[in-house]
């Protein structure tokens, strides 16, 4: 560096030896500052995201397990059915009265006198409601348990549930907790011999919606989302593809064309209840459709899905370099095989993946389904998209407005279990395009 | 390109579906969120309880929207039942006749206690109407004029409160809870004060007048919650000072989290709210369509079922949950009165 400054300023004769300032300095400091910046910015998404799901995760990982009471159940033919009558009648097995059933086990099991309708109401609160259903279920896929002692495990009350997982804050005066000291010292009677466990609440995934938190579940949530998501893919998938491939290849140039650009850029940035709106009133008001239905919403979300599938389509066509329609042209192939056999199987990972990023938008949409009725309690699973159901951040929003404390961590669960679905179609999304991508 | 086809086919089937799907064999609800925790009991014990049947459907959306859903006509298509927590308006009754729906059936269910409640770690609250509105009006008469309220800090309404800043979340416009806040305890605070008199003649005419006595103030000390309960419950979590507004079944439910005050002395609870001795409760209703009666297979049995003693009695799960039920002679007249298919 030396030797070639001193020569260069050898070589110019007389003139005053002096630096050039290029501002070298200056100029690092400014990268420097702007990589500070970015790392920043990053560092505060990540913080954001980390918060988001440490809450999540912290409050819902405990959704996956519920409190069961396993108990002797005695289907004693007196109770079920007094008269003998189920051969002729079977409805009676299915009014009979089962809680009875379940009053009998808890106060065997925990040695109280029956006469003591207090202490045996305290007792039997904590087994859940929904027992009656499960024992029912029992008898009626098998009548030969009459008159057998089963062991049965059924759903603990969501209380029970809560303090067994420690969310209760048992320091709180008695009165005001949902659960009292009694039965707190049950509970650990009913730990300690095994009878109370915590087991992986599958029930979390197949129930559907239910009053009480320990019976209900996402699974008809989770149904009506993927009808929603087939009749989405199924509709704007063709629809959108076929739209771009004309507007990028055939469609001329003028006035109109733009026009309807415009009109599907506007469109992919109108607000999701607007769409709603829509459905509303074409749908439901004008064809006719059931309210709170799968297809309604599946249609909804499909015009919203269709404005992002079409320029992710669009721009994925542009992306195919004009050579290869050029050599396809030239070897004499016609527009629409140029077409058809090589630019299309070369943007289809753009579209595939423009399409599973629209989908999964559309997976996590509720403000159009309120319109439309799917911001609802459905407990019947839907047979088809006719029927009634709901979606899954549906349920996530319902459940977050609950009284119940139980649904708090329900509500984190539903969310874990919607993330896991999005991070599934997000990891699909870049497999396919990993997969298929071409790169000239 | 056939995948293309085979999908448009499909799109056609299922619009010709959606054509013939038009009679219904479930119960459809929708309406007010404050009796959908109600509904749901309901119509889950009514689907364990009726095996025959399907488990009716609750949406929720308001008590306005819900009714304006119900008034859209009759048939299939339209909802058969509408939950609200205030009565129908008259303007409402007209637009359903409007459509078609002239014959409606009105049922109460019992009623809601709505109670002010802290967060857990203060000291006990005693409030009083007449507190609530010096803290929570828009403008105050002084001295025979009307000012902005002036008031800052709880103290400084009533030296019994404690020296706190004044910090109230309570319900937004759209909530049926709203108009219950204003009607028991604003406008019976403006009254108590006397301002009630003093703004008749200050204000240009009764109906102003009336609509001061109810104006919350919007500087910032009076919150309006939109959303749920929980919203307010999580404002209370983050400022401790602060005092919400909630249903009496809400705050059970969070009783190890919440401190509730007494209003002019009476401490909320399903017997001084039956009694009446507790001032702030509405009556919580739902309509029924008659014509779908007998039409819609469960609806007249829904109707039957809810408004049994073991749906709204006071041992019943409703109860449990935190409705106030219905003296026993008038939960008996509401079970004649639809049995008489009385129609409003």
């Amino acid at each position: 560096m030396t030797d070639i400054s001193s020569s260069v300023s050898s070589g110019i004769a007389g003139a005053p030896r002096a630096y050039r300032d290029i501002g070298i300095k200056r100029r690092y400091a400014a990268e420097r500052r702007f990589r500070i910046y970015g790392i920043s910015a990053i560092l505060i998404g990540l913080f954001f995201l980390f918060t988001l799901l440490w809450t999540v995760f912290s409050n819902g990982y405990t959704a996956f397990v519920q409190t069961t009471i396993t108990l002797p159940i005695e289907f004693s033919e007196q109770t079920i059915d007094p008269d003998a009558e189920r051969t002729t009648d079977p409805s009676v097995l299915l009014s009979a009265n089962y809680p009875v059933l379940v009053r009998n086990a808890m106060i065997k099991i925990l040695n109280i006198d029956p006469a003591n309708r207090a202490l045996v109401k305290r007792a039997t609160d904590m087994i859940s409601p929904s027992a009656r259903i499960q024992l029912r279920d029992v008898v009626m896929a098998d009548p030969s348990v009459i008159g057998k002692t089963v062991n049965v495990a059924l759903l603990a009350e969501a209380n029970v549930d809560s303090a067994n997982k420690g969310q209760v804050d048992l320091t709180v005066d008695e009165a005001r907790r949902k659960i009292n000291n009694q039965q707190l010292t049950w509970m650990d009677q009913l730990r300690e011999s095994g009878v109370m466990t915590k087991e992986f609440n599958s029930g979390l995934f197949t129930s559907g919606a239910s009053s009480r938190p320990e019976a209900s579940g996402v699974g008809v949530a989770a149904l009506g989302s993927l009808y929603m998501m087939l009749i989405v893919v199924v509709l704007s998938l063709p629809i959108g593809v076929a739209a771009s491939i004309y507007l990028e290849e055939f469609a001329p140039k003028n006035r109109f064309t733009d026009l309807i650009e415009v009109n599907i850029n506007n469109l992919a940035a109108v607000p999701s209840i607007v769409f709603g709106l829509l459905g509303l009133a074409i749908f439901i008001n004008f064809a006719g459709m059931p309210r709170s239905a799968a297809l309604v919403g599946g249609l909804v979300l499909t015009l919203m899905t269709l404005p992002t599938i079409i320029i992710a389509t669009r721009a994925a066509l542009k992306a195919v370099p004009p050579s290869i329609r050029a050599a396809a042209l030239g070897l004499g192939a016609s527009k629409m095989q140029t077409i058809f056999h090589h630019v299309l199987p070369l943007a289809a990972p753009g579209i595939l993946t423009g399409t599973i990023i629209g989908v999964a938008q559309a997976l996590g949409e509720t403000a159009p389904l309120i319109l439309i009725g799917m911001v609802a309690f459905v407990v019947d699973y839907p047979g088809s998209p006719m029927e009634p159901s709901t979606a899954l951040p549906v349920q996530i929003y319902m459940w977050a407005n609950e009284a119940e404390r139980a649904f708090v961590e329900r509500t984190s669960g539903a969310i874990i279990i919607l993330l896991a679905f999005l991070i599934v179609m997000n990891l699909g999304a870049i497999l396919l395009r990993r997969r298929f991508e071409r790169r000239w | 390109m056939k995948k293309l086809l085979g999908s448009c086919a499909l799109v056609a089937i299922m619009m010709a579906t959606a054509g013939t799907a038009s009679a219904r064999d479930l119960v459809q609800v929708a309406g007010s969120s404050t009796v959908l925790p109600y509904a749901k009991i309901v119509a889950e014990t009514f689907g364990e309880t009726f095996p025959n049947f399907k488990t009716p459907v609750v949406e929720s959306g308001g008590s306005s929207g819900g009714l304006k859903e119900f008034c859209k006509g009759v048939g299939p298509d339209t909802i058969d039942v509408a939950n609200s927590s205030r009565k129908i308006r008259a303007s409402e009754v007209e637009a359903c006749k409007a459509a078609g729906v002239t014959e409606i059936q009105e049922i109460k269910i019992g009623y809601d206690g709505i109670v002010f409640a802290t967060d857990a770690g203060n000291a006990d609250l005693k409030l009083e109407p007449k507190d609530l509105y010096l803290a929570l009006a828009a403008e105050l008469v002084v001295d025979g004029k009307i000012v902005a309220n002036p008031y800052k800090k709880w103290s400084e309404v009533n030296a019994a409160l404690p020296d706190v800043e004044i910090a109230a979340y309570i319900p937004g416009e759209k909530h049926g809870t709203r108009e219950v806040f204003e009607e028991k305890v604003l406008a019976v605070g403006c009254e108590a004060t006397g301002a009630a008199e003093a703004l008749k003649g200050l204000a240009a005419d009764e109906d102003a007048a009336e609509a001061k006595c109810i104006a919350v103030r919007k500087d910032g000390l009076a919150v309006d919650i939109d959303g749920d309960y929980t919203e307010t419950l999580a404002r209370i979590d983050s400022n401790k000072n602060g005092i919400g507004v909630f249903g009496l079944s809400f705050y059970e439910n969070n009783a190890d989290k919440l401190k509730v005050a007494t209003m002019s002395g009476i401490a909320p609870s399903t017997e001084t709210i039956a009694s009446g001795e507790y001032p702030v409760s509405r009556p919580l209703f739902f309509y029924v369509k008659k014509a779908h009666l007998g039409v819609i297979p469960g609806l007249k049995e829904y109707v039957e079922f809810f408004t049994d003693d073991q749906m709204i009695g006071p041992d019943s799960p409703l109860a449990a949950y935190g409705l106030v039920a219905a003296p026993d002679a008038e939960r008996e007249e509401i079970r004649k009165s639809f049995e008489a298919g009385n129609v409003m």
